[in-house]
């Protein structure tokens, strides 16, 4: 593929999207929500047609080869997509038949997931019975049934609570060691971002940056200061005309980056002549990353596209 | 540039299923459909509830109204023959009707509730997905007509092994109909209550029009021509004249009774009755497949 595109009308929700995962590779997609993310995904993985691009997923075409694509992957939606009415081996069985999986290696198989999601125990009670997170890991189980060679994990984390979430992520780091296999992910958490071998930073449809977690923090080069004041506007001003600082105001704190912060902060006290009330100083997140590259923070960014969502689900609608 | 993901080198457990012959096409789709079809027979020995309560209207219908009914009725000309008698085939149609119309909501359901997306992203083909469901509401309601026909000797017809498959046969034609009907409009419908709603607007106007509660000779010319465009009237029929066979009635009270589908003067045989309910199961099933295979 290149240049994926798909709009919705005259909303172009992803707008020529390039890029190679290399296999057994954690890559993960970072961004707001109404970035492109899922939308991207989507189309990776047979479920809406591309409007332009083309784009090959385990050596298979999305457009021309969907039985094959949709074979050689796995998917775990933001939505759950259990039955709960079935045990957990009946979910399997069910998955299994779908997907064609020889019937001499299902037991096996089977048992096989069950133990890797630590649910073996549990294999027999209705999914109604189980937790937010048990679904959860039960629904990536299923989705490594077949044996796929891609993985996509839309939103993995989404609505668990933050125990969940980090025992989600061992299962997934257990995962990539012991199957030989592709993990392709979305998220906008941040600090999950971090466990990907390489992330692509999304924004409006784009891909804004990408490469390994550490090469982008070292790509900033600065530490992170954020100061509260009594007066942030004339605070940024005084920045631009003593320091030539370019800052943003975001989440009520004026924040700037500047190399050694921790010695900067002395300078800034005595130099600024507007009031402080507070200073923090950081070293490079992702955070920073995603503000430096996009200009935003990233819970900006989604407040903000707040009404784009609208539009989206609207061109949904009339689709 | 291009956009590739690179298949991973099979290792370990997964190298035997990754290097299976993948089974894709017609067998695999055949596969499909039993295991949708399965689904649908687990989930319906699970509730038992609906079970029962499918059950109560009809069995209302047949022993309360029916017999309520007769006492109007009785010393009049329909002697030897009960009103319940009379009414058993519809009552008969009516569980058939009620279970196959609801059991299509489990596709509105699995919408909302999500599993529709695991079948739809399945690389299977989508006919096979409808295929199943029709295949499982027809077996559910074509069941419930089952506990129905059990009943026949309670309101006066003879357990008989040909009436039994004529009308088990007929039952199932009609579920199967019904459930593609209900498939077809659940295909574009996201929310149960709208699906429920639908339901009740057409269900009862549908029983109503196709002569399970009244003979259909003698109508008023609009009602005539009411419930000659009830399709439900064409599967009503053959099963009130398979059962009207095995009674012993006088001529005159069979013919006020169970005077048969006419079009103009034509009396419409059981042939040509079998066959519009098939062909339009046929059509409804190809309008759900073809609208299940443009949904993402």
């Amino acid at each position: 593929m290149s240049a994926l595109t798909k709009s919705y009308g005259d909303l172009v929700a992803v707008d020529g999207v390039d890029f190679e995962v290399a296999a057994g590779e954690v890559f993960g997609f970072l961004g707001p929500n109404g970035a492109g993310k899922s939308t991207t995904i989507k189309m990776l993985c047979t479920l809406v047609e591309p409007t332009g691009g083309t784009a090959t997923v385990a050596g298979y075409d999305i457009v021309r080869q969907r039985d094959e694509v949709r074979r050689s992957i796995g998917l775990v939606f933001q939505d759950p997509t259990l039955d709960q009415y079935l045990t957990a081996d009946q979910n399997l069985r069910m998955h299994a038949e779908l997907y064609g999986v020889p019937r001499a290696a299902l037991r096996e198989r089977m048992t096989h997931v069950l133990r890797m999601v630590g649910l073996e125990d549990r294999r027999s009670a209705r999914v109604s019975t189980y937790s937010g997170g048990m679904k959860r890991r039960l629904e990536i189980g299923r989705g490594l049934l077949h044996a796929p060679r891609v993985l996509f994990l839309d939103e993995p984390t989404v609505g668990l609570d933050p125990q969940t979430r980090s025992s989600i992520w061992r299962y997934i780091n257990d995962l990539r060691k012991r199957e030989d296999i592709t993990i392709f992910l979305t998220t906008h958490y941040m600090d999950e971002a971090e466990f990907c071998d390489r992330i692509a930073i999304m924004d409006h449809g784009r891909i804004v940056v990408m490469d390994t977690p550490e090469a982008l923090k070292a790509s900033i080069g600065k530490d992170r200061v954020q100061i509260t004041t009594d007066d942030d506007e004339a605070a940024q001003l005084a920045l631009k005309s003593r320091f030539d600082l370019t800052s943003l105001i975001a989440e009520g704190q004026v924040t700037f980056a500047v190399p050694a912060g921790e010695s900067f902060v002395p300078r800034l006290f005595s130099e600024l002549g507007v009031p402080i009330k507070s200073v923090s100083v950081s070293r490079p997140s992702l955070d920073d990353v995603f503000m430096s590259y996009t200009g935003t923070t990233i819970r900006d960014a989604e407040a903000a596209a707040g009404p784009n969502q609208f539009m989206r689900a609207m061109a949904n609608r009339v689709r | 540039m291009s956009t590739t993901i690179d298949p991973a080198a099979p290792t370990s457990l997964s190298t035997a299923l990754r290097s299976a012959p993948v089974s894709l096409g017609f067998r695999h789709d055949l596969r499909g459909v039993r295991v949708v079809w399965q689904r649908e027979m687990i989930r319906f020995s699970r509730d038992r509830l609906r079970m029962i309560t499918s059950l109560i209207q009809p069995v209302l219908f047949l022993f309360v109204l029916g017999t309520g009914l007769s006492t109007i009725t009785n010393g009049a000309s329909s002697q030897n023959v009960n009103l319940r008698t009379f009414m058993y085939p519809g009552a008969l149609s009516m569980a058939v009707l009620f279970t196959a119309m609801f059991s299509a909501a489990s596709i509105v359901w699995d919408r909302e509730f999500g599993f529709l997306r695991e079948m739809l992203v399945a690389p299977v083909s989508r006919w096979s997905i409808v295929l199943g469901k029709c295949f499982g509401g027809a077996t559910t309601s074509t069941l419930q007509g089952v506990i129905i026909l059990a009943m026949a000797g309670i309101v006066g017809v003879p357990y008989s092994l040909p009436l039994f498959l004529t009308v088990f046969g007929e039952l199932l034609l009609l579920a199967l109909t019904l459930t593609a009907f209900g498939v077809m409009m659940a295909a574009r419908i996201n929310q149960i209550q709208s699906y429920m709603a639908l339901n009740q607007m057409l269900l009862m106007p549908l029983f109503f029009l196709s002569g399970a509660l009244f003979p259909l000779g003698n109508l008023p010319a609009w009602l005539q021509v009411m419930t000659r465009l009830d399709p439900i009237t064409y599967a009503v029929d053959p099963v009130r004249r398979a059962v009207f066979a095995h009674l012993h009635a006088p001529a005159a009270v069979v013919h006020r009774l169970n005077p048969g589908v006419t079009w103009g003067s034509w009396r419409v045989p059981t042939s040509v009755e079998v066959l519009i309910v098939a062909a339009m199961g046929l059509s409804f099933l190809a309008v759900a497949i073809w609208q299940f295979q443009k949904a993402e």
